[in-house]
C-alpha cells in the first residue's frame, strides 16, 4: 500500500483506487472499490441512480474524504493531497455550466484566472478556444443566451483550460439534441487523442459504446469493468443497454 | 382526445412553440420527442391550462384549455418534469393529499394505481424527500393518477433516470394504456419513440414530423451503413472525406454512414468502402447495411 504511487507511474495508470469506501451513517455508498484508469483513456463510469457513482466521483476529485481505502489521482493521494489533485483535474457537471450573466470571453477569463493562468496565456487560450468552437461571433454575448449544446461545449473547453491531466464529465450530454451530443463526443475524442484522460458518466447507453472501457456500479460496488465489446460478449448481450439491465437488475 | 390548432407561444424574443397542429386519439401513447429547448414543456403547460397561448387553440377531452380550464383540470393528470410532491410529507400523506384535492380518496381509485403503488407501499411512512429516484417517480405517477384522469400528461419522466428504471416506467405506462388511458409523453431519449403509438419530432418550437415510429423510419430514403474499425475517431474523420458520403456520425459501437447514391448495390458500396478504409490503414474493419432508427431520422430532419 505504501508504494501505490510508484506502481501507478509504472503501470501508466492515472487513477488508481484500492478498496475505496465511503460510509454515511449506516449506509455504505461506495463499498471497497478497486480499479485503475489508464492515461489517455475514455473511461465510462456507469451505474443506476443511487449506485454510488456521484459519491465515488466526489472522492476522486478531492471533494469528499474517503471513509477508508486509498485513491490516487494524477499521482497524488486524494486524502493527503486533495489540493494537488484539484490542480490537475478538470470537472464538468450537467447542472453547473458557467456564469450565465457573464459573456463567453468573461467566463474564459474568470476561470483562467481561478486556475492561475497568466494573462498572456488566457489571451492566447481564448483565441484558440473561440476559433475551435467557432464561437468568435458569440464571444461578447452572455453565456445565458447561448443554446444548451453550445454552453456544454464551452463548459467542456473551459474545464480543459488549465491543461488538466484528467477531466471528469458528469452526464455532460443530458437533454442535448442528437447532433450536438455527437459533436460533444468528438471534442471528447479529440481531447483523448491529445493525451487527456476522460472519465464520463452517462445515461445514454449508446454513449457507453464510445468509451474505451466502462465500469458498471451496482449498490456501491463495481460489478463489471471491461471494454464494451468484451462486456457484451461476456453477458451475451446485443447492446450495452442489455448488459446494464442484466447487471443492475439481475434479469 | 387532444386537439391542437396552430398553437404558438413566445417569451420575449424566443418563440418557444411555433404554430403547432396535431391531434391525439383515445388510447394512444403519443410521444413528443426532442432535446432540451425544443418547446416540449411550454406545450405541456399550455395543454394543462397552466399557461396561456399567444395564438391558436387547443382542447383536451373536448374542453378548451383557456375557456374550460376549471373542468379541464378535473379530467387530466399531469406529472411535471421536476419532482413536485411535498418532500416533507410521507408517501401516504402525499397520495392522500392529491386524492383529497380532487375530491376522492385513495380507496376509491385504488385499483388503478394498485400495480404501481404496491411497489412503494412498504415505504408509505417514509418522507417523499427520502425516496430513491425510481420510487419518487412511481409516487409522482400514482399522485397524477389518483383522480382517475382521462388523459395523462407526462413531461420528461425519464430524464436523469437510469436505463433500468426508465424501462420499468415504460412498462407501467404500457399497462395503463391497456386500461384505455390516453397519454402524452415528452422525452429527449430517441429510443423511447419506439414505445409510443405515434410520435412528433420537435426541435426549436417546431414539429419536424408526425407519424408512427415505423412511418418515421420509413421516410428515411438514403442507404445507411454501420461501419467500425479499431480507431473510431479517425474512422469518422476519414469517412467524411469519402466520395458520395451524405452524412457520417457515431452511433453506439458503429459509425453510421449515409450515402447519396441509391442505385449502386450494397455489395459494391461496401467493397469500395473497405478498400478506401484499408488504404487509410484502418484495421478490423466491419461494414453492413443498417436499418435507420428514429434517431437517424431526427438527425436527418435537423440537417435539412
Amino acid at each position: 500500500m505504501t508504494n501505490v504511487k510508484n506502481t501507478i507511474t509504472m503501470n501508466n495508470n492515472i487513477i488508481s483506487t484500492d478498496h475505496l469506501t465511503k460510509i454515511f451513517g449506516k449506509f455504505t455508498a461506495v463499498n471497497a472499490i478497486s480499479f485503475e484508469v489508464r492515461k489517455g483513456e475514455i473511461f465510462g463510469f456507469l451505474g443506476a441512480n443511487g449506485a454510488g457513482k456521484t459519491t465515488a466521483l466526489k472522492m476522486l476529485t478531492g471533494l469528499l474524504m474517503p471513509t477508508s481505502g486509498v485513491a490516487t489521482v494524477a499521482g497524488y493521494d486524494v486524502r493527503k493531497n486533495p489540493d494537488q489533485v484539484k490542480r490537475r483535474i478538470g470537472y464538468m457537471s450537467q447542472k453547473f455550466s458557467l456564469y450565465e450573466d457573464l459573456t463567453v470571453r468573461e467566463n474564459i477569463r474568470l476561470f483562467g484566472g481561478i486556475y492561475g493562468l497568466k494573462m498572456t496565456e488566457i489571451r492566447s487560450k481564448t483565441t484558440d478556444l473561440l476559433q475551435k468552437l467557432q464561437l468568435e461571433p458569440e464571444a461578447d454575448k452572455l453565456v445565458g443566451s447561448l443554446p444548451l449544446g453550445w454552453k456544454q461545449k464551452l463548459a467542456f473547453s473551459v474545464a480543459l483550460l488549465h491543461d488538466p491531466q484528467i477531466v471528469f464529465l458528469d452526464e455532460p450530454t443530458s437533454g442535448v439534441d442528437p447532433i450536438t451530443r455527437r459533436q460533444f463526443w468528438e471534442l471528447i475524442y479529440e481531447a483523448a487523442a491529445e493525451g487527456v484522460t476522460l472519465m464520463v458518466t452517462t445515461h445514454y447507453m449508446d454513449e457507453a459504446e464510445y468509451c474505451d472501457r466502462v465500469s458498471i456500479m451496482v449498490d456501491g460496488k463495481i460489478e463489471a469493468l471491461d471494454t464494451p465489446r468484451a462486456m457484451k460478449a461476456g453477458f451475451q448481450a446485443t447492446d450495452m443497454d442489455e448488459v446494464f439491465r442484466k447487471l443492475a437488475r439481475g434479469e | 382526445m387532444i386537439q391542437i390548432d396552430h398553437l404558438s407561444k413566445s417569451f420575449a424574443a424566443v418563440q418557444a412553440v411555433k404554430d403547432i397542429t396535431l391531434s391525439v386519439e383515445q388510447g394512444e401513447i403519443f410521444g413528443i420527442i426532442g432535446p432540451d429547448g425544443a418547446g416540449k414543456t411550454t406545450l405541456f403547460r399550455m395543454l394543462t391550462s397552466l399557461m396561456l397561448p399567444d395564438s391558436g387553440s387547443a382542447s383536451v377531452v373536448g374542453l378548451d384549455v383557456v375557456k374550460d380550464y376549471k373542468q379541464l383540470r378535473q379530467v387530466i393528470g399531469y406529472m411535471p418534469g421536476r419532482f413536485s410532491l411535498y418532500q416533507d410529507l410521507t408517501v401516504e400523506e402525499n397520495l392522500g393529499f392529491f386524492a383529497a384535492v380532487f375530491g376522492t380518496s385513495i380507496r376509491e381509485n385504488y385499483d388503478l394505481i394498485a400495480p404501481i403503488y404496491s411497489q412503494i407501499e412498504p415505504f408509505k411512512a417514509r418522507r417523499a424527500g427520502a425516496l430513491s429516484g425510481g420510487m419518487k417517480q412511481k409516487l409522482a405517477l400514482c399522485c397524477a393518477l389518483i383522480h382517475k384522469p382521462e388523459v395523462l400528461f407526462l413531461d420528461e419522466p425519464g430524464t436523469g433516470v437510469d436505463p433500468v428504471s426508465r424501462k420499468e416506467f415504460w412498462d407501467m405506462l404500457g399497462n395503463l394504456r391497456k386500461q384505455g388511458l390516453t397519454m402524452l409523453v415528452s422525452t429527449p431519449y430517441m429510443d423511447e419513440a419506439e414505445l409510443c403509438s405515434r410520435v412528433a419530432l420537435m426541435q426549436k418550437g417546431e414539429i419536424m414530423a408526425i407519424d408512427t415510429p415505423k412511418g418515421i423510419t420509413k421516410a428515411f430514403q438514403m442507404p445507411l451503413y454501420a461501419v467500425r474499425s479499431d480507431n473510431m475517431y479517425q474512422l469518422i474523420k476519414d469517412l467524411r472525406t469519402l466520395d458520395g458520403m451524405a452524412d457520417c456520425y457515431a452511433f453506439g459501437e458503429f459509425a453510421h454512414l449515409k450515402m447519396l447514391d441509391t442505385a449502386t448495390p450494397a455489395k459494391d458500396v461496401t467493397t469500395r468502402i473497405i478498400g478506401f478504409l484499408q488504404a487509410k490503414n484502418h484495421r478490423n474493419i466491419e461494414i453492413k447495411p443498417a436499418a435507420p432508427t428514429v434517431e437517424d431520422c431526427f438527425i436527418e430532419l435537423m440537417r435539412n
